[in-house]
C-alpha cells in the first residue's frame, strides 16, 4: 500500500510532517466544574472534571494528596458501524489509566489533600489518534475546571510507513500495521510524560518518529493556548473587566 | 502547517458501514512547468518550454503504455486520479507509469489534481464513478489551460468518444491517441499503438485460410459475479494456470480447493487463458477425463518435441502427465487425474514476449499493413496476430510483442509490435532472447550504483586492521581452489595441524558486506538481481566488476577482508569447536582444481601447501563417507562445458565437466561451513533465518524413475532418501555408465531446494533431502548470490557485531526477497541452459556428428535418447512423423520397449544406440537440432 506517494503526500493530503485540522471548545457541560471538547481531524472527544470534591469511598481518601481518577468511554456511534462500545474491555481500562498517570503528573494532587478529582473522557467520532485527543481534551477540561497544574500536557502521534515518518495518523494510517508513537509533553517543562510504541522500529528511526511526535505536541500546546487566552478574554468581557 | 477546508467522503465498503475520509485540499500543487511564473519550479520536470503538454485519460495509459515508454511521447502531464484508477486496474502498468514519471531523461509529470484547491471536483448525485473521474481529468486540463494561459498548448488524449466532445465543449483541445501519433509523423510508432477491439473486424481477413473463422471458437468467460459464487459453492475451483513448458497443448491448474493438480487438455479447454493467468476452472465429468487425453495428440497441430538439454531436476523436465500416453494400452483404466476446462479468468498475466513473425508472402497493397502471426519462443505461448507496416524489415527479425486482447471469435490473440532485437541467429540477439525470456536484468550498473563502490585502487586500511571486530588472519596459510581462470574468487581454506594432532580447518568467505550495506542503491541492485547469471560467452555480474573481480575476490598475495569459520577438528573429522569471526587474510595461492590435485597426487611435492591440501583432502574424505552414511544422495547430472574461441566466441569444443577428487573436496568443506552458519543463525533468530531446504520427493514424482528401473530389473527402494541412496549404490549392471545412467534418471525426478524464511516453516519442513542435513543455507558465495549476502549480515548480527537491518522485523518482505531469490535462481538457471542449447546448436551446425546415445524414454512412435558426451536429450522417430507408429511398430509400456510387428527389431530402455546428429532447417532462419538413428 502507498501510504505517501512520490510527490510526497498522503492519502488524505497531508504532507508527512503535517497535523490535521485543530479545533478545540471550552465550557461546553454546563454541569461539570470544566469540560472541553477537543477535535483533530475527524477525531472527536470531549472530557468533563468534576472536583476538587470530596471522596466518595472513604477507604480511597489520601490524606496528603488528591485522588486522581478517570474514567473512558466510546459513543456508540463513535465509528462506522455503530456497534455497542464495551466499557470494562482491555483497550478502555488501558487508556483510562494512561490518560489518568498522564494527568496525574501534571496536577499538583499535594494542594489538595483528601480531595477527589474525576475526569471522565468520551470519544464522540474515532479517527486514529484517540488517546492523544483524551489528553487534550482533558488538559483543557482541568483548565476550565480550574483545577491548579505545574504545566499544560498535550499529546500527539507519529508514525512510520513507508519508510517514511508521519505526524498525526489517521485512522487508515494507523491500521497499516505499521509503529505508532504515542507521546505526551509538559512543553515549558520541556518533558516527556507519557511515550508508548506498539510493534518495533529501529533506534535511530525511533528517535526521528519521536522527535516529530514531539514537535506535534508542542504545536498542539501552541493551538491550545490560544484556546485558553482566548477563553479568557471571553471571561474578561463578560465580567466587564 | 498548511490546513485547508476539509470536507467528508462517504465511501461504502463491504458491509453497510460509513466511511469518513478526511480530504485535504492545498495551495501549494504546482503546474511543472519550468517557465510558469505563479509556480515554485523546483520540482518542475517538463521541458523549459514545451509547446505542447500532454494530458492522457486512464484508458489511453492503460492499453498504450508501450508506445507512451517511446521517447516520442514526452511532456506529459500524469494526474493522480488517471495513477489511481491504474493502479486499481493493472499493477504492472502502474509501476511502469511510475518508473517513467521517476526516469530522468523522460518529461513526465505528476499533478496531485486531487488534492489541488482548484482541481479537485465532487461528486454529484447520479454521476459514476468513471464519469466523475472524467470530468475530474477535463477539470485538470482546463485549470492547465487557464494557468499556462498561452505559453503552452494542453492537449488532452482520449478514446472516448462523450469524453473528447465535452472536453470540446468546454474549450480544450482533445484528440484520440491515434490521431495525435499520426500528427507526428513517425511511421514505426503506429505500430506500437494498440488498436481498440472494434477494429478487429479488419482482422478477419487474415485469420488465414480455415473454412472454420468466425465462427466461435471458445466458450464465453463467466462474468466475475458468477465465478465468485461458482467458487464459493465449490463448483469452480481457482489457481494459477501453468502450461507444460515441453507441450503447449497441456495445462495444470494447482488448486487448493480439491487439493491436486487439475489437467486442462488442448485451446479449447484452456479457453484462452495463458500461462500465469490466475483462472476459474469447472471440472469435466469423470468420464470425460481420459478421453480428452488422447485427444491432445490428435489435435492437428501438435508439435514434435525438441532437442534440448537434458534435465538437471524435476523442474526441468517434461511432464508426463499419464505413463500411457499415446499407447492405448490403458485406456481402459479411468485416469485418476482430474482434468477440467477454464470459464473464467480472474488475473490475467500478460507480458511481452520474445519470439519471431511466421514466415509469409508479402501482402499486395492495403497501405503496407500487414498482418502477420509472432510465434515466442516460449512455446507455452500460442501465437499472436499483430498488425505491421515494417513486414519486410522485421520477418528476419527476433522482436518483441505483446499481447492486447483475445475474444471468442479468434483463434489467436492480438498484439502489437514492441520493438526489434535483432536478426535471427545472430549469436548476440539469441543471448540477448534468452536474458529477456528470463527476466534478466542484464543493463550496465547506473551511476548511483557505482557511487556505492569504494575508490580504486582499494588495499586494507589500518582503521581495518584497527578495528576489534575484525582478526588479524594474514599469518596464516590460506590459500584457493577453483576452476581454472576464475576472477570471483570468494573462498578461501586453510588447515594447520594442531600440537594436540588435531585440525584447526577454516572456511574464509569473502567479506562482501563490508561494502555492501543495507539499503543503499548498490544493495537494492544486488537484492533484485538474486544471483549472478553464468551464460556460455559472457557473465552478468550481480556486483559492479570492481568489488567482483578485485575488492572482494580473494586471490593470491593480497591482503583481502573475509569472514571466516574457523573449526577445530580431530583427525576422524570430528568438529570439536567451531568459531565465526571477520577477518583479514593473505592467500598464498589461487590453485585451479586441477593444479590442486595435481599437487597432491605427486608423491615427490612435501611443502607445507601441499601437506595442507592432503591433509584437508583426507578430512573431507571423511567427512563425505559420514554424509553419504547418513543418505545424503549422491546424484549425478550431465553438465556440460564449452571450449569458447576467444576472438569469434564459437563453440570450439563441447564434453562434460569432469569432476576431480579436489572439486569434492573444497564442496565438502563449503557444505560444511553453510551447515554450521545455518546452526548459528537459526539459534540466534529462530523466526527470520533465510535458510534452504529440499523437499523430500513424493512417491508420484519418483514413478517414472521406478517404471525405468523395474524394466531393466532394478528394484529400488524409495521410502527414505538412506533407502534410496542405497538402492542406487547396488545398481550396477555390466555396463559402466548405467549407474551413472541411473543417478541421472533420478536426479530429474526430484524438485530443486529453495530459499525460505525460517519463520514461515516448522522446523521439520528446514530439512534439506538431498544432503541429508537438518538444516541448510548459503553462505560461501556472496559474491555471486544475494542470499549470501543476507546470511552473512544474519551472521554478523548473531556475533553482536552488527545491528540487524530493519527488512529481518518485516516478515513479509523477507518472504518476498525469499521467493525472489528463487525466482531469480531458478531463471538464472534456465538461461544458462538456454544459452548452452543455442551454443549447441551453432557447434553441430558446421559439424554433424555420430556418437553413441542412450534410450531414456520410449514413445509409440520412437523414443527419446540421452546423448552423454554433450548433454542433451531429443526425440527419435522410428516412422514418419505423420504416421502413430501403430501398424509397424508396437509398444509395451510394461518391459518398456518398442517392437517391430514382425519381431526383427527391439529398443529398450537404456538400450545403447548409435545416432546420427545434424542441424536441419525446415523453415528458413529456424535451424534445429535432429537425431536420427544410424
Ligand atoms: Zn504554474
Amino acid at each position: 500500500m502507498e501510504y505517501v506517494s512520490p510527490e510526497g503526500l498522503r492519502i488524505d493530503g497531508r504532507r508527512p510532517m503535517e497535523m490535521r485540522k485543530l479545533h478545540a471548545e471550552m465550557g461546553v457541560v454546563a454541569k461539570a466544574d470544566g469540560s472541553a471538547v477537543f477535535v483533530m481531524g475527524n477525531t472527536k472527544v470531549i472530557a468533563a472534571v468534576y472536583g476538587p470534591r470530596e471522596v466518595q469511598n472513604r477507604s480511597q481518601q489520601m490524606s496528603d494528596q488528591a485522588l486522581v481518577r478517570c474514567e473512558y468511554s466510546m459513543a456508540n456511534f463513535s465509528t462506522g458501524d455503530r456497534m455497542r462500545k464495551g466499557k470494562g474491555d482491555r483497550r478502555s481500562t488501558e487508556i483510562s489509566l494512561v490518560v489518568r498517570q498522564t494527568m496525574e503528573a501534571c496536577i499538583l494532587t499535594h494542594l489538595m489533600p483528601r480531595s477527589q478529582i474525576d475526569i471522565y473522557v468520551q470519544v464522540l467520532q474515532a479517527d486514529g489518534g484517540t488517546r492523544c485527543a483524551c489528553i487534550n481534551a482533558a488538559t483543557l477540561a482541568l483548565a476550565d475546571a480550574a483545577i491548579p497544574m505545574r504545566d499544560l500536557v498535550t499529546s500527539c502521534s507519529a508514525g512510520y510507513l513507508n519508510s517514511t515518518p508521519l505526524l498525526d495518523l489517521n485512522y487508515v494510517e494507523d491500521s497499516a500495521g505499521g509503529p505508532d508513537v504515542t507521546v505526551g509533553i509538559l512543553p515549558k517543562m520541556d518533558k516527556v510524560t507519557l511515550l508508548q510504541m506498539d510493534s518495533k522500529l529501529p533506534i535511530d528511526t525511533f528517535d526521528n518518529v519521536m522527535q516529530l511526535a514531539i514537535e506535534g505536541c508542542k504545536a498542539v500546546a501552541t493551538y491550545i493556548r490560544e484556546v485558553l487566552l482566548e477563553n479568557t478574554k471571553q471571561l474578561e468581557y463578560h465580567r466587564g473587566v | 502547517m498548511l490546513h485547508n477546508k476539509s470536507f467528508v467522503r462517504k465511501t461504502k465498503s463491504g458491509k453497510i458501514t460509513k466511511n469518513v475520509r478526511e480530504h485535504y485540499l492545498r495551495d501549494d500543487i504546482y503546474c511543472g512547468v519550468p517557465a510558469c511564473k505563479s509556480c515554485d519550479s523546483s520540482a518542475a520536470r517538463l521541458s523549459a518550454c514545451p509547446s505542447t503538454i500532454l494530458i492522457l485519460d486512464t484508458n489511453v495509459v492503460l492499453n498504450q503504455i508501450d508506445l507512451i515508454e517511446n521517447p516520442a511521447i514526452d511532456d506529459v502531464v500524469v494526474l493522480s486520479i488517471v495513477l489511481q484508477e491504474v493502479r486499481n486496474k493493472n499493477m504492472a502498468v502502474y509501476n511502469r507509469v511510475r518508473a517513467l514519471c521517476s526516469n530522468s531523461a523522460r518529461k513526465f509529470f505528476v499533478f496531485s489534481n486531487e488534492h489541488h484547491k482548484d482541481t479537485f471536483v465532487q461528486d454529484m448525485a447520479g454521476e459514476s464513478k468513471n464519469d466523475r473521474n472524467d470530468r475530474a481529468i477535463r477539470v485538470a486540463a482546463q485549470w492547465y489551460q487557464n494557468h499556462l494561459g498561452g505559453v503552452a498548448k494542453v492537449l488532452l488524449i482520449t478514446n472516448d468518444r462523450e469524453n473528447k466532445r465535452k472536453a470540446m465543449e468546454m474549450g480544450i483541445s482533445a484528440e484520440t491517441i491515434e490521431t495525435y501519433v499520426k500528427t507526428l509523423g513517425q511511421q514505426d510508432l503506429l505500430d506500437l499503438l494498440v488498436r481498440p477491439p472494434s477494429e478487429d473486424v479488419v482482422m478477419e481477413e487474415v485469420e488465414d485460410l480455415r473454412p472454420s473463422k468466425r465462427k466461435v471458437i471458445y466458450a464465453e468467460h463467466k462474468p466475475m459475479s458468477e465465478i465468485t459464487s461458482g467458487l464459493h459453492r465449490g463448483i469452480y475451483h481457482q489457481g494459477k494456470l501453468r502450461v507444460n513448458r515441453y507441450n503447449p497443448f497441456e495445462a495444470y491448474v494447482g488448486s487448493e480447493s480439491i487439493g491436486d493438480e487439475i489437467i486442462i487438455y488442448d485451446r479449447t479447454n484452456m479457453n484462452r487463458a495463458f500461462d500465469g493467468d490466475i483462472v476459474a476452472v469447472e471440472l469435466l465429468p469423470q468420464e470425460q477425463w481420459q478421453e480428452e487425453n488422447s485427444l491432445s495428440l490428435a489435435d492437428e497441430e501438435h508439435e514434435e518435441e525438441d532437442v534440448h538439454l537434458v534435465p538437471g531436476s524435476a523442474d526441468d523436465a517434461p511432464r508426463t502427465a499419464n505413463p500411457g500416453q499415446g499407447s492405448g494400452a490403458n485406456a481402459d483404466l479411468p485416469s485418476s487425474r482430474p482434468s477440467g476446462r477454464v470459464v473464467g479468468i480472474i488475473k490475467r498475466n500478460w507480458h511481452s514476449y520474445c519470439g519471431s513473425l511466421e514466415p509469409m508472402p508479402m501482402p499486395a497493397g492495403d497501405g503496407g499493413v500487414a498482418h502477420a502471426l509472432f510465434v515466442s519462443k516460449d512455446r507455452r505461448i500460442p501465437k499472436i496476430r499483430i498488425q505491421t507496416r515494417q513486414l519486410g524489415n522485421l520477418v528476419s527479425k527476433r522482436i518483441v510483442v505483446t499481447v492486447d486482447s483475445w475474444d471468442r471469435m479468434s483463434r489467436y490473440p492480438s498484439g502489437h509490435y514492441v520493438r526489434t532485437i535483432g536478426e535471427i541467429g545472430d549469436r548476440d540477439t539469441e543471448s540477448e532472447v534468452v536474458l529477456i525470456e528470463n527476466d534478466i536484468d542484464a543493463r550496465p550498473f547506473s551511476s548511483q550504483v557505482l557511487a556505492c563502490l569504494p575508490p580504486l585502487p582499494w588495499s586494507v586500511s589500518s582503521e581495518d586492521l584497527a578495528n576489534p571486530i575484525r582478526q588479524d588472519l594474514r599469518h596464516i596459510r590460506a590459500f584457493s581452489v577453483d576452476p581454472p581462470g576464475c576472477k570471483d574468487i570468494d573462498d578461501a581454506l586453510h588447515c594447520t595441524a594442531l600440537p594436540n594432532g588435531n585440525f584447526e580447518v577454516g572456511v574464509h568467505i569473502a567479506d562482501v558486506t563490508n561494502f555492501v550495506h543495507p539499503g543503499t542503491p548498490l544493495d537494492d541492485e544486488a537484492s533484485q538481481r538474486g544471483t549472478s547469471v553464468y551464460l556460455v560467452e559472457r557473465r552478468i555480474d550481480m556486483l559492479p566488476k570492481p568489488l567482483t573481480e578485485d575488492i572482494c575476490s580473494l586471490r593470491a598475495d593480497v591482503e583481502r577482508l573475509a569472514f571466516s569459520v574457523i573449526w577445530e577438528m580431530t583427525p576422524e573429522a570430528e568438529i570439536i569447536s567451531t568459531r565465526y569471526t571477520k577477518s583479514i587474510i593473505k592467500s598464498c595461492a589461487a590453485l585451479s582444481y586441477i593444479e590442486a590435485q595435481a599437487r597432491m597426487d605427486d608423491s615427490r611435492l612435501v611443502d607445507p601447501l601441499t601437506t595442507d591440501l592432503r591433509n584437508m583432502n583426507a578430512l573431507a574424505k571423511i567427512m563425505r563417507q559420514r554424509r553419504i552414511e547418513r543418505g545424503a544422495l549422491t546424484l549425478a547430472s550431465a553438465e556440460v562445458k564449452f571450449q569458447i574461441d576467444t576472438e569469434t566466441h564459437d563453440p570450439l569444443d563441447i564434453g562434460m565437466y569432469q569432476i576431480r577428487e579436489a572439486n569434492q573436496m573444497v564442496e565438502e568443506f563449503m557444505l560444511a561451513a553453510n551447515v554450521s552458519v545455518a546452526e548459528k543463525i537459526l539459534k540466534h533468530f529462530p523466526v527470520c533465518s533465510l535458510l534452504r531446504r529440499h523437499p523430500t520427493p513424493t512417491k508420484e514424482m519418483l514413478e517414472p524413475l521406478l517404471r525405468t528401473a523395474a524394466a531393466v530389473g532394478v528394484n529400488l527402494d524409495v521410502s527414505t532418501s538412506r533407502a534410496l541412496a542405497d538402492s542406487l549404490d547396488r545398481a550396477v549392471g555390466d555396463d559402466p555408465y548405467f549407474n551413472k545412467l541411473i543417478r541421472i534418471l533420478a536426479t530429474r525426478c526430484m524438485t530443486q531446494a529453495v530459499y525460505f524464511c525460517s519463520g514461515d516453516l516448522s522446523p521439520p519442513e528446514y530439512h534439506h533431502y538431498g544432503l541429508a542435513a537438518p538444516l541448510y543455507t548459503h553462505f560461501t558465495s556472496p559474491i555471486r548470490r544475494y542470499a549470501d549476502v543476507i546470511v552473512h549480515r544474519l551472521l554478523a548480527a548473531s556475533l553482536g557485531i552488527y545491528k540487524l537491518p530493519t527488512v529481518f522485523q518485516d516478515a513479509a518482505q523477507l518472504t518476498s526477497i525469499a521467493d525472489n531469490l528463487n525466482y531469480r535462481h531458478r531463471n538464472a538457471q534456465m538461461a544458462s541452459r538456454s544459452s548452452v542449447e543455442l551454443h549447441t546448436l551453432v557447434y553441430f551446425r558446421k559439424r554433424p556428428t555420430d556418437t553413441e546415445a542412450r534410450i531414456v524414454k520410449i514413445r509409440s512412435n520412437g523414443f527419446i535418447v540421452f546423448v552423454p558426451k554433450y548433454g542433451i536429450e531429443g526425440p527419435v522417430y522410428l516412422t514418419e512423423r505423420s504416421e502413430k507408429g501403430e501398424g509397424e511398430w508396437f509398444m509395451d509400456e510394461q518391459q518398456q520397449q518398442i517392437r517391430k510387428m514382425d519381431g526383427s527389431v527391439t529398443y529398450g530402455v537404456l538400450q545403447k544406440v548409435q545416432i546420427h546428429l545434424e542441424v536441419v532447417e525446415p523453415q528458413p532462419n529456424r535451424p534445429k537440432l535432429q537425431l536420427t538413428l544410424i
